[in-house]
């Protein structure tokens, strides 16, 4: 990672690897004030940091399609199995 | 290290945008995800938790296993996933599991979470399954920790190089994304590039971001299930987030890749 430069900015190469730890909330205070800073100034960061954003929300929604019928049917002709099971005495 | 030092701001702020579709019982970070205005949470309060279910499935009531199901069985498959790289092998473990589940369930005492107990019986019906399968990811593969060789976010190509007077800043800049609609980020097409770039990603970087991003598990709870720092969790997780970031920019931006 390279030194911050003269101006006290944070160069955008090393933003995108903050960006975990920004949204993680583990940069130090002082880090975070600097990408606070850097990114009130730095437009191409901010869509950076957007996309990571969307990344993840579109990661936090992938999984959302309801269980197949045949996979319920399927379980649940096991719960009615375990449930006899439990009710009578041990087989044999 | 362990989770044990985990109670900080991590724990605050790291799931701004999580659904909570897997029973949830840490009802602190419930409390900051609705003041941080992400999405409510699907499930109703009503919908019980996951150790009520559990009591009502022992007096024999059918539909609290339904939810448990409706609300685990995805999480159960792609999971599964992680180490046997076959879908349809993945499924047949996630049923495998919830057979392990009624048969285990007068054993469980409830000292671990039910979420905790459930995803160790995966773990178990999955190993046993691998053992037969040839595409069979091994645990410690899963756990391995980051490569020491850096991998960057982005491109160095894209920033200015040393020596000019706006060093590491941008040369090429990301191409901004469309405002696209909520439901076009999760078209079929941008669901299958996302699976494909996850596919693709080392094993512990799949096993991170799918428990993390598509799971929503938090921090300290993917450090202990996969024996991972704190600090290479968030490595693995960085990177991956990466790398999907820019499987899904390759489709807006030609500079991209």
């Amino acid at each position: 990672m390279s030194a911050v430069d003269d101006f006290g900015d944070l160069p955008c190469q090393d933003f995108v690897e903050m960006v975990t730890d920004y949204l993680e909330g583990t940069l130090t205070p002082e880090l975070r004030a600097r990408v606070e800073v850097h990114l009130a100034d730095c437009d191409y960061c901010v869509d950076y940091l957007a996309q990571i954003r969307q990344t993840i929300q579109s990661l936090s929604q992938l999984d959302e399609e309801p269980v197949a019928p045949t996979t319920r049917e399927r379980l649940m002709g096991e719960f009615r199995n375990w449930k006899r099971s439990l009710g009578s005495a041990p087989a044999f | 290290m362990t989770g044990a030092n985990l109670e900080g701001p991590c724990r605050v702020v790291s799931r701004h945008c999580r659904n909570v579709t897997v029973g949830k019982e840490e009802s602190p970070l419930s409390d900051d995800i609705a003041t941080t205005g992400a999405p409510a949470a699907p499930q109703s309060p009503a919908a019980g938790s996951d150790e009520n279910l559990v009591a009502a499935i022992r007096q024999g009531d059918e539909q609290a296993f339904e939810q448990l199901i409706d609300r685990y069985h995805r999480s159960l498959v792609r999971i599964a996933t992680l180490f046997v790289r076959d879908n349809d092998i993945a499924e047949e473990v996630a049923q495998e599991t919830w057979i392990g589940v009624l048969r285990g369930l007068e054993s469980f005492a409830g000292r671990s979470s039910f979420r905790t107990w459930l995803f160790g019986i995966l773990a178990n019906q999955a190993r046993r399954r691998g053992e037969r399968e040839r595409r069979f990811i091994p645990f410690s593969a899963l756990a391995r920790p980051p490569e020491a060789e850096a991998e960057p976010a982005v491109d160095p190509d894209r920033f200015l190089p040393e020596g000019h007077q706006w060093a590491g800043h941008w040369a090429t800049p990301p191409a901004p994304w469309p405002d696209l609609p909520e439901e076009r980020y999760l078209s079929t097409e941008i669901r299958a590039e996302i699976d494909q770039a996850i596919a693709v990603l080392p094993p512990n970087q799949r096993a991170v971001i799918t428990l993390r991003d598509i799971e929503g598990w938090e921090a300290d709870e993917v450090c202990n299930a996969l024996t991972l720092s704190e600090t290479n969790q968030r490595v693995l997780l960085h990177r991956a987030r990466s790398r999907v970031r820019g499987a899904l920019a390759l489709r807006w931006d030609p500079a991209e890749g």
